[in-house]
């Protein structure tokens, strides 16, 4: 949990995430994730070996848990309309892209 | 119609800020903007009555928000049209003498993260500009068919992600106490809009400290609810294990009974707990005397301010005064909770922020020519700095090599102080501490250190890691005059202990 972030890595991990940096927001990012990559480092200090990772707080007792799931029947959903009226580019029926296969 | 029972303001309190702040030696050209709104109860006895009506309420509200929203930047948009069609109802049952609802003709105010059918949703973002949701979200449902009159959408950090509100690309919200300073974040809007008497309540959203903070800062009521106590349901995602949806308030009475409004099983998200909701405002009116109150002295070491660690030592004495027995708690792991927050919340982010993508809605980046090439020139151009910072750590976090050793490791340390709370809980009924290791600060003074800004939440992120739920309590001021509030925390699903000693904290104020 040393390991110092490089620009490739900032670059690497922005094409994960799809998010196209310009050149002065990599190296900026670079310090910034270095900075609080070192701050974080501090966990290195605790031994939790052979402790369960808590993903929900609903795993723990008492916490209310949730509720059990509902029966899976349909049920009515939002307006087709409706949704498709807030896509930026729609034929009504489906959401339009840009084509997919690059060449 | 009598309008000075609107008019009037807390005059008494207004100029006590002023008189502090003169004594302080600050510039006097500092504006403030503090007003404290009527209870509910007063405005529901009115409206019941016939002195009020639910319409002229609105249009009142509606003219103080365009006299002081362009000094404060709170309302990113109003729904007047549904608001002034509400009130009409409102007014129409109060004639009749129908039943009205707990919170009939109050106007509220909702965090620009919660949708409202047709109004703008922006999360504070620009890559969802220009998009109107077509359906509400469950809690803002829940509000209006108690009665209240929907004002309009609040400014808030990017996503919810900051401490201060400026992140949000629609400008930083002002404190109304002091201008010149931030009104903590991300539900600063919220916050503000009770303090300076642009709405009676507000909802909030808390993912580490998103509600309880800005209430400290602006000097109000802000509620964590138990993770799942509300629906999340048409709350944009942040960080999902972390999010909740909760209340502003001037009052600990009025933020309880809008929680009792919102809370409860929602079919709509199948992580609501379906616990029974009690009427938490009857419960936050019983006596404290006898209630055991862990201090943890993990929460007032090293960077605490000490006009803060004075205000707060004063509150816990009048606890004391109140019949509450008062004893230390040891909370060790406390110094492990922002890494860990840092590291689980932007995980989650980063994978929930994957859907804003500029096909469904909100921004599309104009040109481009492929699929591939228009996620990223979208995202590239709608997300905002702390936003892009918090993805690319999560991303990081969760990727091949690095997994283990930064996000499993955090949701180990997430469980020890999950269960270091419960143990601490199993020896008192709440504990107290400072909300924020400071006052409102500075516009500016951090937006160049994102660290330092990650650290005004050093209070507030272990709760919302434990799931547990709290009340940001106002507790005295510094003597420049800026609230400092009392974080109380209780165990899951005990918000009603939460309230009780929030309430004996308020009773002991004036």
């Amino acid at each position: 949990m040393t390991a110092k972030v490089t620009i490739a890595d900032v670059e690497r991990v922005a094409e994960l995430a799809n998010l196209e940096l310009e050149p002065e927001e990599s190296r900026s990012m670079l310090h910034d994730l270095n900075a609080i990559l070192d701050y974080v480092a501090q966990l290195n200090e605790l031994d939790a070996a052979g402790v369960a990772p808590l993903a929900q707080v609903s795993e723990l007792e008492g916490t209310g848990g949730a509720g059990t799931l509902r029966q899976d029947t349909v049920l009515p959903s939002l307006d087709r309309g409706a949704v498709m009226s807030q896509a930026p580019e729609t034929d009504g029926a489906f959401f339009k892209v840009p084509k997919v296969i690059e060449r | 119609m009598n309008l000075d029972f609107l008019r009037k303001c807390d005059a008494a309190k207004d100029a006590t800020v002023q008189g502090l702040r003169r004594e302080a030696g600050l510039p006097s050209e500092v504006k403030t903007y503090v007003e404290k709104p009527k209870t509910l109860a007063e405005l529901r006895a009115g409206i019941a009555e016939g002195h009020v009506k639910a319409s002229e309420l609105a249009v009142r509200y509606y003219d103080r928000i365009a006299e002081v929203n362009p000094q404060l930047n709170i309302y990113l948009s109003l729904t007047k049209e549904r608001a002034l069609e509400q009130a009409s109802r409102i007014d129409a049952a109060a004639a009749k003498g129908d039943a009205l609802g707990p919170l009939a003709g109050a106007p509220v105010g909702i965090k620009d993260v919660l949708v409202v059918r047709g109004a703008p949703a922006t999360a504070g973002s620009k890559i969802l500009k220009g998009y109107q949701p077509p359906y509400d979200a469950t809690a803002v449902s829940r509000l209006e068919a108690a009665g209240a009159v929907l004002l309009g959408k609040l400014n808030c950090d990017e996503f919810a992600m900051g401490s201060s509100n400026e992140n949000s690309a629609y400008g930083p919200v002002r404190n109304p106490v002091d201008t010149e300073r931030v009104p903590g974040g991300s539900s600063g809007g919220s916050a503000a809009a009770v303090a300076a008497n642009l709405a009676v309540a507000t909802l909030g959203s808390d993912t580490g400290g998103s509600i309880r903070q800005p209430a400290s800062f602006c000097g109000v009521v802000g509620v964590l609810p138990t993770w799942g106590r509300v629906s999340r349901y048409g709350l944009i995602a942040f960080a999902s294990s972390l999010d909740r949806v909760g209340p502003f308030a001037a009052n600990v009475r009025d933020a309880a009974t809008l929680l009792s409004v919102i809370a409860g099983h929602d079919p709509k998200d199948a992580t609501s707990s379906p616990a029974p909701v009690p009427d938490y405002a009857a419960e936050s009116e019983r006596p404290v005397e006898g209630l055991r109150i862990g201090v943890p002295k993990e929460y007032f070491g090293q960077g605490l301010d000490p006009e803060v660690r004075a205000a707060i030592e004063k509150g816990i004495a009048d606890l004391q005064a109140a019949g509450c027995t008062v004893k230390p708690v040891s909370l060790p792991h406390t110094k492990y909770a922002v890494p860990t927050y840092y590291l689980v919340a932007t995980a989650e982010a980063s994978a929930n922020l994957a859907r804003f993508d500029g096909v469904r809605y909100g921004y599309r980046s104009p040109a481009s020519d492929t699929l591939s090439a228009m996620y990223r020139h979208s995202r590239d151009e709608g997300f905002g700095a702390e936003v892009k910072r918090r993805i690319l750590l999560g991303t990081y976090a969760l990727s091949a090599g690095y997994y283990d050793a930064y996000y499993l490791k955090a949701q180990q340390v997430r469980r020890l102080l999950a269960e270091e709370f419960l143990r601490a809980f199993a020896e008192v009924d709440a504990i107290v501490t400072p909300t924020a290791p400071m006052p409102a600060f500075k516009l500016g003074e951090k937006t160049g250190d994102p660290l330092a800004m990650y650290l005004a939440d050093i209070y507030t992120v272990t709760a919302s890691l434990a799931g547990i739920c709290g009340v940001n309590v106002p507790c005295g001021a510094t003597r420049a005059g800026l609230p400092v509030g009392m974080q109380v925390l209780a165990v899951h699903l005990n918000e009603g202990t939460a309230f009780r000693v929030a309430r004996a904290v308020e009773a002991a104020q004036s």
